[in-house]
């Protein structure tokens, strides 16, 4: 016994000093001045000088892209819509000649509906699988995860969800709705609608926090009054009940829902149960698209009112083309919405940027991004330079008893992202 | 007064869920000391056969009714299967049955997310479930009270059945002990065998009834198992009374902490309160002598 | 029995292998991209090498191991992003305007602290919790279930501190986006390098010190209480004890693997501690062979391996996969693939026996008639 505990301990010290000899190796980072804080946007600049020279091959007569959406895990269904239209777009460019010239090959990985799962797929995509260029991501969380992955290694992402705002990265094109596209909006035509109190629920994560948190900023410059503010734990389960009497209990003109997936169905099952409608006191979903309707239960929703950029029923071309495509590919009952139209117009979008400079290298993606535009289903989008944003037009819409939602209001020209509500005077002490 | 009114409701209704996802439990771990975590999916299999039911069916109400009996067939079919094929190896292993049956309940998940999809299902509200009740002047909704009366006529059902009926005399005997139970000719085989049926079946008439007030889902058995075993836990083994009391006591604790506090929070508190109630009373609120479990 | 130098050696083996293994052929062989993914999976392992002393030589069932992973992870998370932050800066997670950070988060700025946070908070969690229960002859399943619970309360907690009051560990989103650890540059690839070894070296540590408790008496004693404690007791032992020291270094052991994650994974959220991956931590060790030295490291290992591997092209099957490894090693093998062969050799002297006319047949497995002595005894 004595001699092997001399062994073991011995092999533990081998162990160590090989790690203490290995310590010494690597490089250490210089402080800067101020001891900078990394924001997002910051962080991209202090260029890694590990990162290397990008192992993306162009050579051949193929090119790599990679999708990184949730097919398994809670996620899973709304994210695999969006894998669908993204499939659907590649193979369209693909049968019209590939990008300059070039055929689309696709690597697909399942990011599971967790965040480290997406940090380690984006990895893979870009390190091992070489793509030029990465489409997918859904919650925020999966997107924050992916940040430093995508910034870290100099790599491009192409986002196609709505989202909170306070953000922007050189090496993300972000192509959903930020706030001042989706939830100022709505929050104006509410109060066109002559509403002058508000609820707020939502789900307990960053999105409605920080959603919740610019409407606070908004509702003190426009004389709107917030009557609450819930929020409900993002396991299933949550039971509504002592949150819809606040909300009955309140009285406020409308209410404000950041809620999240399942939850939805709950709420509004028990905002009938108690009584209350959608002629005295709406409620503005800005998660709610086509796709969940059915979920939620069409008799649940009808006559409710959603924020987007897009609904399957607009009447353009490009959108005819676009369902009718879809529908074709996958089946006649399937519908099209919000998220999904955005990864698809992602991926024209890369097409024409690459396009444009000639060149699959990000740099030049970068450098040639601004000013690009494509004919989209829900109308002309142009991506923003400065912040990798696209020009949208927003639309309330109101769920209809076929379980589509139809366009109730537009506003007059596509509105410029401004991810950090830099023209709202309002919004100064946000971010 | 308005609000003690509306959260002692709310806490009974919450309670009555619990009640309903705990009472089968309370059979098949107090009698049998399985650890069974795939009770949760049973309640979601109850869920999806209210929702396929209904499906059959142009009239809500009609649907979910019948749905209740089928459900508890459907709960208790998965319970009798389970047992036959893998727990009836393990009754001297109750940790391993956690671990074992935690595997069923993977897979149950992803079958159900396999056949209807991740995304959760909604079953209609009967017409005459819709909108609010009026009693003493105040407002409750009918569906909570649909979920509650449910609730009390399951358990008052159960222990009326463990009272007289030939089956219940068996299984109180097993619970109490087994081995003179055995003695005395009861095939204690068949005794477990119909306890898992009957508590597997309980388990589908929670899921039924919790149609009513959330979607359901692939992970709806994940958000209600732990709170069960809590139940079945401080009400002390094998002890239908003490399931009931525990069940809502937490749910009335629950309303009041959520009223006063978030709901994240509240869930937190109401977990250190039973860690630190089980601290003081490590059996339970009502104690049997029965088979001890490791 | 062999002689005494014959088996010191061979216990000098695995040590050997496993170091030849992890310093010098997998850092050969595998990409930058893969050997990162390799140091994920040593810290499941360097859980699974406390998991293995806690239920398997000790039979308590740790379903709760995700609290105390989570407890290392967050502490070694919020000392990264304190530091990257800058002395007196709050993290950039918060709002710019915070400008005052309670005492328990600012706490963790100080690298020492935190390396001593890492091991000793949960180790401290541990023993508040093991000597309440096992005092208390908590035993086996209310052992099991308050666990979870605590699993899942914890999970709520870490998402509680990062809501609306004060954003501390950002909620649902997670720490990430570091940049540094201790001072090197997390996108040094040679840095990264540096984290697997000294993930590697960690692990075969905690295996040695596994190994040496396994060996003393002390391991013999606890073994002892998971057959049966009342006969510890009457030995003038206080099972209790026994089984809180191997509970508490089990904890230490998970908490040392969170912190571990956190810089090589680049990321910790509410997902990565809560119910569902503690039990996930089991299954590897059940695998590999629970009552083995190194049956839960490579038990480990091979799931983590399995898992990144196999959903890449099955995502869906995974699940299916996993269910089925709890339903088929636990029911069928629970003395893991370790075990498969004491199986065999089982069944074929039960045939023996059979043959030559016995009727008694011996139990399956030792962890069978372990657990039914704890059954009738309690």
């Amino acid at each position: 016994m004595k001699h092997t505990r001399r062994n073991i301990t011995s092999a533990g010290l081998l162990g160590l000093t090989a790690v203490l000899v290995l310590t010494a190796c690597g490089s250490k980072i210089t402080p800067q001045a101020g001891g900078s804080t990394t924001t997002s946007s910051s962080a991209g600049s202090a260029t890694p000088a590990a990162a290397g020279a990008s192992c993306v091959d162009t050579s051949g007569d193929s090119v790599k892209i990679g999708f990184l959406n949730s097919l398994s895990g809670t996620m899973a269904i709304s994210e695999k819509t969006v894998q669908e239209s993204l499939m659907m777009a590649a193979d369209e460019i693909n049968a019209a000649g590939g990008v300059l010239g070039k055929q689309l090959e696709v690597v697909a990985e399942d990011g599971a509906s967790e965040p480290a799962t997406f940090a380690e797929k984006a990895t893979k995509l870009i390190q091992s699988d070489c793509v030029a260029a990465v489409f997918g991501g859904w919650t925020s969380s999966s997107r924050k995860a992916m940040l430093p992955v995508f910034e870290s290694n100099d790599a491009l992402l192409y986002y196609p969800v709505q989202y909170e705002g306070l953000e922007s990265s050189k090496n993300i094109f972000y192509t959903g709705a930020t706030t001042n596209q989706q939830i100022l909006p709505a929050l104006d035509y509410l109060k066109e609608q002559g509403v002058t109190s508000l609820f707020l629920v939502g789900s307990d994560y960053v999105f409605p926090q920080t959603a919740n948190k610019e409407i606070k900023a908004w509702a003190a410059a426009n004389g709107m009054e917030i009557k609450g503010e819930e929020y409900v734990p993002l396991a299933s389960g949550a039971d509504f009940s002592t949150i819809i009497t606040k909300v009955k209990d309140s009285g406020a003109g409308a209410v404000f829902n950041t809620l999240n997936g399942d939850a939805n169905v709950s709420f509004f099952k028990e905002y009938r149960n108690v009584g209350l409608a959608a002629d005295t006191m709406p409620v503005v979903s800005v998660s709610i698209a086509e796709e969940e309707v059915s979920g939620v239960g069409v008799e649940n929703l009808v006559g409710q009112l959603t924020a987007w950029n897009y609904y399957q029923t607009l009447d353009t071309p490009a959108n005819k083309k676009f369902v009718e495509d879809f529908k074709a590919k996958y089946g006649d009952d399937r519908v099209t919405s919000d998220p999904m139209e955005a990864a698809y117009t992602s991926m024209y979008l890369w097409k024409n940027t690459v396009e444009k400079g000639k060149s699959f290298a990000v740099a030049d993606i970068q450098a040639n991004a601004g000013g690009v535009s494509f004919e989209a289903p829900e109308g002309t989008v142009t991506i923003n330079g400065d912040n990798h944003h696209i020009a949208k037009t927003a639309l309330i819409g109101k769920v209809a008893e076929d379980g589509l939602i139809y366009t109730e209001w537009t506003s007059p020209a596509p509105i410029e992202p401004d991810p950090y509500l830099t023209t709202y005077p309002w919004a100064a002490g946000l971010s | 007064m308005d609000v003690v009114v509306s959260q002692v409701f709310t806490g009974l209704s919450i309670g009555s869920i619990l009640l309903l996802a705990a009472i089968g439990l309370a059979l098949t771990f107090g009698q049998m000391g399985v650890i069974n975590m795939a009770h949760g999916e049973f309640i979601m299999a109850g869920g999806y056969t209210a929702f396929v039911v209904q499906g059959l069916f142009d009239n809500a109400g009609v649907g979910l009714l019948l749905s209740i009996p089928v459900a508890f067939l459907v709960g208790g079919l998965l319970g009798v299967v389970l047992e036959m094929t893998l727990l009836r190896r393990m009754y001297h292993r109750p940790l391993d049955t956690l671990l074992v049956t935690y595997g069923v309940s993977l897979i149950l998940q992803q079958l159900a997310k396999n056949i209807f999809g991740t995304q959760g299902k909604s079953v209609r509200t009967p017409t005459w479930l819709q909108g609010p009740l009026e009693l003493f002047g105040f407002d409750f909704p009918k569906t909570r009270v649909f979920v509650l009366v449910l609730a009390v006529v399951t358990v008052v059902g159960l222990s009326v059945a463990l009272k007289t009926t030939s089956l219940g005399r068996r299984i109180r005997a097993t619970v109490q002990n087994r081995q003179l139970a055995e003695c005395s000719g009861i095939s204690s085989r068949a005794t477990d065998r119909l306890t898992f049926f009957l508590g597997s079946g309980l388990a589908g008439i929670a899921g039924v009834a919790l149609t009513q007030l959330s979607p359901v889902n692939s992970s709806v058995g994940q958000s209600y198992i732990i709170n069960a075993f809590l139940i079945v836990v401080v009400g002390g083994i094998g002890q239908i009374k003490g399931a009931v009391i525990a069940a809502f006591v937490l749910g009335i604790g629950q309303a009041a902490l959520e009223k006063i506090y978030d709901a994240s929070l509240a869930r937190i508190i109401v977990f250190v309160a039973i860690v630190a109630f089980l601290q003081l009373r490590p059996q339970g609120i009502f104690n049997v002598r029965t088979r001890s479990l490791a | 029995m062999k002689a005494l130098t014959s088996s010191r050696f061979s216990a000098f083996i695995p040590f050997l292998v496993a170091a030849a293994v992890l310093f010098v052929l997998a850092p050969a062989v595998l990409s930058d991209f893969r050997l990162n993914l390799l140091a994920r999976y040593l810290c499941f392992a360097i859980v699974a090498v406390g998991i293995g002393l806690a239920w398997g030589s000790g039979g308590m069932l740790t379903l709760g191991q995700g609290v105390f992973f989570g407890l290392g992870a967050y502490a070694m998370g919020l000392h990264m992003k304190l530091d990257d932050a800058g002395p007196g800066r709050a993290p950039d997670y918060m709002p710019p305007t915070t400008d005052f950070l309670p005492g328990w988060v600012e706490m963790f700025r100080s690298g020492i602290v935190t390396i001593v946070a890492i091991a000793l908070l949960p180790a401290l969690v541990a023993l508040v919790l093991g000597l309440a229960t096992f005092k208390r002859k908590v035993r086996g399943a209310y052992f099991a279930i308050l666990s979870q619970a605590l699993a899942a309360a914890f999970a709520l907690l870490i998402i509680v501190l990062g809501s609306q009051s004060g954003n501390y560990t950002n909620g649902t989103n997670g720490l990430n986006n570091f940049r540094s650890f201790f001072g090197y540059d997390l996108d040094d690839p040679a840095n990264q390098k540096m984290l697997f070894f000294i993930a590697a070296g960690f692990l075969l540590v905690m295996v040695a010190i596994a190994r040496q408790l396994r060996n003393s008496r002390y391991g013999e004693l606890l073994r002892a209480c998971q057959s049966s404690e009342e006969r510890v007791r009457f030995l003038g032992y206080d099972p209790a004890n026994v089984k809180v020291v191997a509970y508490v270094i089990a904890a230490a052991m998970a908490g040392i693997g969170g912190a571990l994650f956190v810089p090589v994974v680049g990321i910790i959220t509410p997902l990565d501690v809560g119910v569902a991956p503690s039990i996930a931590m089991l299954i590897g060790v059940a695998i590999g062979g629970r009552g083995t030295l190194w049956g839960p490291v490579l038990g480990a290992i091979g799931v983590a391996w399995a898992q990144s591997t196999l959903s890449e092209q099955f995502p869906a099957f995974w699940t299916y996969i996993q269910g089925a490894l709890f339903i088929v090693v636990i029911a069928f093998l629970p003395g893991g693939i370790a075990g498969v062969g004491a199986a065999i050799r089982n069944a074929r002297g039960r045939w023996d026996d059979r043959r030559r006319g016995r009727t008694d047949p011996p139990a399956a497995n030792p962890v069978e008639t372990v657990k039914h002595d704890v059954g009738s005894m309690a």
